[in-house]
């Protein structure tokens, strides 16, 4: 069914899948039992950081997830090697050959990968929301707007995430009824979704906002899940899939969202820490002028795939010049192409940043943000065992900004409780 | 592959009773028992045992997922596949299954011993009834092979050679931790090994006697 070597290169790609769900799925259970077993004296679950609270749920996603995509690559590896006829159907042609086969199911596939890809777009995001509230609160000075929230949204997002996965179907024949369920499911997540978005912007209100290179990543997080976000409602209403399925829309819809927005929590995160991993600072001004192109790359990439999407430009096709109603997009998918590269091109300015601050960087102190939670009361990079034997004592929630009374403007998780609270 | 599962929690925690304050600093000596103490939680604290106990009900929760991922299969399967023709259950199953349900009863019997020279015998007894099971199985696709019956052809032998193959390498891993507490029983001086290990691998062996019932029910009696 492939040429020469493809077949064994699919076979060692599917092994290596299952190699990754099986590492994936033991990491989760150690942060998992982690959390819950080995926490700092004091440190209740709702003084926790909100970074650890997704994390703990992204394992909580993956744990669950991803043995039934192991699960699927056995069944597919079996396929390929063991005879089997798991997802072959009966009369399948290949190449004007009849494949031989006992009756599988294609469309279970796309159950079991589904069922594991969309808890999978959350195990991508939810990190990145953890990272965003913390810069948030960090740099507008301001405890996070409505913690609890905060944390139970965050649990909802993760676990409606295992009751949508036929959002991804509509148009392989499922049931409409099924359809009905899984749509009403799907527009469900934007409930918790918006008091994450609300919360957010309630932190910013008022805040003294500090234009870091990694707060205004955050910001810009928050601006590519509300714009990618909001996409998602098109897409998760059934008759409105029906006609945008398979176009550019959801293309740029899942880029902006879990692509892109993924990946501003990570640069966020990383010039927000990368003064405790290597004891020096980034440079600011060319991390804002990376900060800026990408920005604006993104979003000059995926807003015209939208538009393209709405007007009919299919996606998998390898050229769409032969088809005359796609004829028209060409200058969008030549715009969209130059601003591909320039985007990509800018992310050199974070490489040379990043190799240059390793070595050359300004030294960081232990606590360059004025930050509260446990990493920055000790030095940067931490010596071995992370805090020096000291055991630690929380007495303090995550994000004591403005707290009345002290005598900073912030509040560590480990100062002594405060005068005024006796 | 799943093998893989099952070791880390089965490593041992070292005696309670006989736990050595940490040598020059934290982190110093705690690597290398379950690699725990590295993680900054300041006084190279060690793992407490419900740790395991949490871990280990962590992993059979995961466990259980690949299972229902198979069930999934097998019911959509059973029910839209005009091909699907049901093999009857080899009569050597049954006997498999009390030889399973036997290293279970054995294994308690071993948590439960009050003197070491019985924990030791209850344990070896367990670890050979569990090798028992595991070439008993073989034994069973052998004599299906013979009746011309293999993982390819009807999806139902597809099914049952994948389910207790899936099983079986599971189970191997459980052999695996059990000859490693058992060699440790019979080695070591105080003669018992450390109860949390022991708990938390009984906990396994008994989820994967259980899942082994599952299946049999699901591959002989769901219809």
């Amino acid at each position: 069914m492939a040429g020469p070597g493809l077949g064994s290169g699919q076979d060692l790609w599917i092994i290596s899948i299952a190699l990754f769900c099986i590492a994936s799925l033991l990491g989760a259970l150690n942060f998992i039992t982690t959390v819950l077993n080995m926490r700092a004296k004091g440190m209740s679950l709702m003084k926790m950081p909100l970074t650890v609270w997704t994390w703990f749920t992204t394992a909580i996603l993956a744990l669950l997830s991803f043995p039934v995509l192991l699960a699927a690559g056995i069944l597919l590896l079996l396929d390929r090697l063991g005879g089997t006829s798991f997802f072959i159907p009966a009369g399948l042609v290949v190449s004007d050959t009849v494949i031989e086969s006992s009756g599988g199911s294609p469309i279970l596939w796309q159950h079991l990968f589904w069922f594991f890809g969309h808890p999978e777009v959350y195990i991508a995001i939810l990190p990145g929301m953890g990272v965003a509230s913390q810069l948030l609160s960090t740099f507008a000075r301001k405890p996070i707007f409505g913690y609890h929230a905060m944390v139970v949204a965050v649990f909802a997002i993760g676990m409606l995430g295992f009751f949508v996965w036929g959002h991804h179907m509509f148009v392989s024949g499922l049931s409409p009824f099924s359809a009905l369920v899984f749509s009403i499911l799907t527009l469900a997540i934007g409930v918790p979704s918006a008091i994450k978005t609300f919360n957010w912007l309630g932190t910013l209100w008022g805040g003294k906002i500090r234009f870091t290179t990694a707060m205004l990543f955050a910001i810009g997080f928050v601006s590519l899940f509300v714009s990618g976000g909001i996409t998602g409602l098109f897409l998760g209403q059934t008759s409105v899939d029906v006609q945008l399925h398979d176009t550019y829309f959801p293309v740029a819809h899942f880029h902006m969202i879990m692509g892109v927005a993924a990946i501003f929590g990570i640069f966020g995160a990383t010039y927000y820490w990368f003064p405790k991993m290597f004891g020096r600072m980034l440079h600011e001004g060319l991390g804002k002028l990376h900060f800026w192109l990408t920005f604006i790359g993104v979003n000059a990439i995926f807003i015209p795939m939208h538009l393209m999407g709405i007007m009919g430009q299919l996606r998998r096709y390898a050229e769409s010049t032969e088809f005359k109603f796609m004829e028209p997009l060409q200058p969008y998918q030549e715009f969209v192409t130059i601003a591909a590269f320039v985007t990509a091109a800018a992310q050199l300015l974070f490489l040379v940043n990043f190799c240059w601050g390793m070595f050359k960087g300004k030294k960081a102190t232990e606590n360059p943000w004025e930050a509260t939670t446990l990493e920055w009361i000790t030095a940067s990079p931490p010596p071995h065992d992370n805090f020096g034997g000291r055991e630690l004592v929380v007495n303090h929630a995550a994000y004591e900004y403005g707290v009345p009374g002290a005598p900073r403007d912030y509040v560590m998780q480990t100062d002594p409780p405060l005068e005024s609270a006796k | 592959m799943p093998v893989a599962i099952a070791p880390p929690e089965v490593k041992p925690e070292t005696e309670r009773e006989d736990r050595l304050p940490e040598p020059g600093g934290p982190g110093g000596g705690s690597g290398s028992d379950g690699g725990s103490g590295r993680w900054g939680d300041g006084g190279g604290r060690r793992l407490r045992p419900d740790s395991y106990q949490l871990g280990m009900w962590l992993a059979l929760a995961s466990i259980s997922m690949m299972f229902i991922g198979f069930s999934s299969a097998y019911i959509l399967g059973q029910g839209t596949n005009s091909q699907w023709r049901a093999m009857a259950a080899p009569p050597f199953v049954w006997i498999n299954t009390v030889i399973l349900l036997a290293s279970s009863l054995s294994l308690e019997l071993a948590r439960r011993a009050p003197a070491a020279t019985e924990l030791k015998r209850w344990m070896t007894l367990t670890c050979l009834l569990g090798a028992a099971f595991l070439v008993g199985q073989l034994w069973i696709w052998r004599l299906l092979g013979d009746q011309g019956i293999y993982l390819s052809g009807n999806p139902h032998s597809s099914f049952f050679y994948l389910l207790t193959g899936v099983h079986g390498v599971h189970l191997l891993g459980g052999v695996a931790g059990l000859a490693t507490l058992t060699a440790r029983a019979w080695s070591s001086a105080p003669g018992v090994p450390a109860r949390a290990s022991l708990n938390v691998t009984a906990l396994y062996w008994h989820f994967m006697d259980g899942l082994w019932i599952y299946l049999l029910v699901l591959l002989f009696f769901w219809r």
